[in-house]
């Protein structure tokens, strides 16, 4: 599928328009902000990574021999505040979505781009108050906080911790509220809702989720800081409070925040798919509505989460039932997907194999939510070694595969250089084996009664734990690999042509890398989205429509 | 995609003041019945205030009232987003003890 390299003389484009720290640092261009997500996000993730590794590393054997529990409770607890926080939730939105939505509308930029830039900067300095208290001595409640340990028993830095979670949650709204703003007012002319790529759908269904359900976690955590400051008696029984309020209040934002990781993540996967099958996603409107049916069912189901809580069981019927309705548009998707690949033109790239990834090991999570949706079932292993291989089948094999992927799929158009593509497939392979190495074990210690958050187990677990850490090593190389060969081709890599995917969304129409302000004239559409019958090059410009070259 | 500024929905000085104290009443009121006791009244008292201060607040200084549907759209979605909070937290805490053993 790439081309031969293009010779393109050079001019100017979003990368050498200026240059130093300065115009890095106080740039407007949702390009630039972009990749100052990218670079941030990145170190967040090898740092939570490098509590992973620790994890594994006394998980290898059964006694607690590399770390203290204390120690230990500190590890899982800052791997999971790294990851979800300053990873998983801005990944795809802050990085692949600031870059590419108004590239695929047809804009300039996002609607503010001064917030787009302040957002950034609320969200490294949440980031560094979370590495104060990592720094200080770090912290120990678990990612949920769960009262009444965080308010009154521990003794690690909560509410620093808390604080870089609020204030990195302020970043989370302004990016939601630019991208529905955007989306709403700076389409290009003729880009009717429905001619919208399923990337913008998507991405529009998670800005809600961020802007409706960011400040719930943000008065939260005031209530929790309050709570362990002050004793105020709204979660300490003793003083007339109730524990569980908390893990209502935190769910109620937290469950929704799976769907600001995964509907992104199927955003890239809906490009991935038509552009890879060269054909107009299967039932186009049933995706998009999916994409807001999920926004919206998302914020019912958060009490599935707590059915061992004390939760009444009227309430765990109730959001139990609704549980399983959220798996519905999800299905929808994981259907109309493969229904796309059926009698497809099937481009076989690497973009295309995260994709395969994605579809299988989201599927393998999907399905084993409905078990823990299960009231009776979720009894036997809430809080075992199953639940931690469910949330990663969907957290890691669904949205970092869709990451990876969308990554190589764009890089072309965001760096203009090719990445080494025998490398590349090399490296989801990697990826994908590490990953199921890593985790399918961990479906079955759950199942047999392994809880999480132990630093010792007992002796008949040792076979699988070391399997798991072993596929850890694996998916370590496979996360590594990109990061060296990415850097690498933005001095050695190929010069991408424009469009090297035949693909015919906007983004694909202008140069690689665009120039500042994406496009010399704002493209006019006149075609649905992935139309590969009428524009079987990928090409929207040559007949009717402006040259948006 | 329909244009509607707000300049051509301004609202008078006259009502801004008018609001704000409103808004004054409404504090110096909440103030007032804080030192009263009111029974099983008490809260829905409170909440009432505040829920009417906050309702002036979206309606006047947030320019909702003149906005365009959109904004009313946005804006009731929020409340009902924060009555969808409340509602299936309540139906846990309400529903507790049904089934006639502690925790259940």
């Amino acid at each position: 599928m790439i081309t031969a390299p293009v010779t393109v003389p050079e001019r100017e484009h979003y990368l050498n328009a200026s240059y130093g720290l300065k115009s890095w640092l106080l740039t407007k261009d949702h390009k630039r902000i972009a990749l100052l997500y990218l670079a941030t996000i990145t170190f967040f993730f090898f740092l939570g990574g490098l509590f992973a590794v620790m994890i594994r590393l006394e998980l290898l054997t059964p006694q607690g021999d590399m770390v203290q529990s204390e120690t230990y409770n500190k590890l899982f607890t800052m791997h999971g505040v790294n990851m979800v926080f300053f990873f998983l939730l801005p990944a795809i939105p802050a990085t692949l979505g600031n870059f590419l939505v108004p590239l695929m509308i047809g804009a300039r930029d996002l609607a503010f781009p001064k917030l787009n830039l302040a957002s950034w900067y609320i969200f490294t300095i949440g980031g560094l108050f979370t590495l104060y208290a990592l720094l200080s001595g770090g912290v120990d409640t678990g990612w949920t906080f769960y009262t009444p340990y965080s308010t009154t028993y521990s003794n690690s830095f909560v509410i620093a911790t808390a604080l870089g979670i609020f204030i990195a949650g302020f970043s989370s709204i302004l990016t939601g509220l630019n991208f529905i703003v955007t989306i709403h007012r700076m389409r290009a002319p003729g880009l009717t809702w429905f001619r919208l790529p399923l990337f913008i759908w998507s991405h529009y269904a998670a800005s809600l989720i961020m802007v409706l359900g960011t400040p719930v976690i943000a008065v939260t955590i005031v209530l929790l800081a309050a709570e362990r400051a002050f004793h105020i008696g709204i979660f300490d029984p003793a003083i007339g409070g109730d524990p569980v309020l908390f893990q209502h209040l935190f769910w109620f934002y937290s469950h929704p925040a799976v769907y600001i990781m995964i509907l992104p993540a199927m955003a890239v996967i809906s490009e991935l798919v038509a552009a890879s099958a060269r054909k107009r996603v299967y039932g186009y409107e049933f995706v998009a509505y999916a994409s807001v049916a999920i926004a919206v069912f998302g914020f019912l189901v958060w009490g599935h989460h707590m059915f061992v809580s004390g939760q009444s069981v009227y309430a765990g019927l109730v959001f139990s039932v609704l549980s399983y309705l959220v798996a519905v548009p999800s299905a929808v998707k994981v259907f109309n997907w493969t229904a796309t690949l059926h009698k497809g033109s099937i481009a076989l790239e690497t973009p295309m194999l995260y994709t395969f990834g994605f579809i299988g090991l989201f599927t393998i999570g999907g399905m084993t939510g409905l078990f823990v949706a299960a009231l009776g079932l979720d009894v036997h292993v809430h809080d075992t070694y199953f639940v931690v291989a469910h949330f990663h089948y969907i957290m890691v094999g669904g949205t970092i595969m869709a990451y990876l992927g969308g990554l190589h799929f764009w890089w072309p158009k965001i760096t203009g250089r090719m990445y080494p593509e025998i490398l590349a497939k090399l490296s989801a392979l990697v990826v994908f084996i590490g990953f199921n190495l890593t985790f399918f074990p961990q479906f079955i210690l759950g199942y047999l009664g392994m809880p999480r958050r132990y630093h010792a187990y007992p002796d008949e677990f040792q076979v699988l734990n070391v399997m798991s850490t072993a596929g850890a090593s694996i998916l370590a190389v496979g996360y590594l690999l990109p990061m060296c060969y990415f850097i690498w081709s933005l001095r050695y890599g190929k010069i991408a042509p424009d469009n090297p995917w035949g693909a015919v969304g906007l983004e694909w129409q202008t140069l690689s890398p665009p120039p500042v302000e994406n496009f010399d004239e704002i493209p006019i559409v006149t075609h649905e989205a992935y139309d590969y019958v009428s524009l079987p090059n990928g090409s929207v410009t040559p007949k009717k429509e402006a040259n948006v070259r | 995609m329909s244009e509607q500024s707000l300049s051509e929905h301004s609202i008078s000085t006259t009502s801004y003041y008018l609001v704000f104290l409103a808004l004054m009443v409404g504090t110096a009121l909440t103030t007032w019945i804080a030192y009263l006791d009111l029974g099983w009244l008490n809260t829905p008292v409170a909440l009432g205030i505040a829920c009417t201060k906050a309702m002036l607040v979206v309606l006047y200084f947030m320019h909702v009232k003149h906005g365009t549907k959109l904004t009313k759209i946005v804006a009731v979605s929020g409340i009902f987003w924060l009555l969808l909070l409340l509602g299936f937290t309540m139906a846990d805490i309400l529903t507790r003890g049904w089934l006639g053993f502690p925790g259940k």
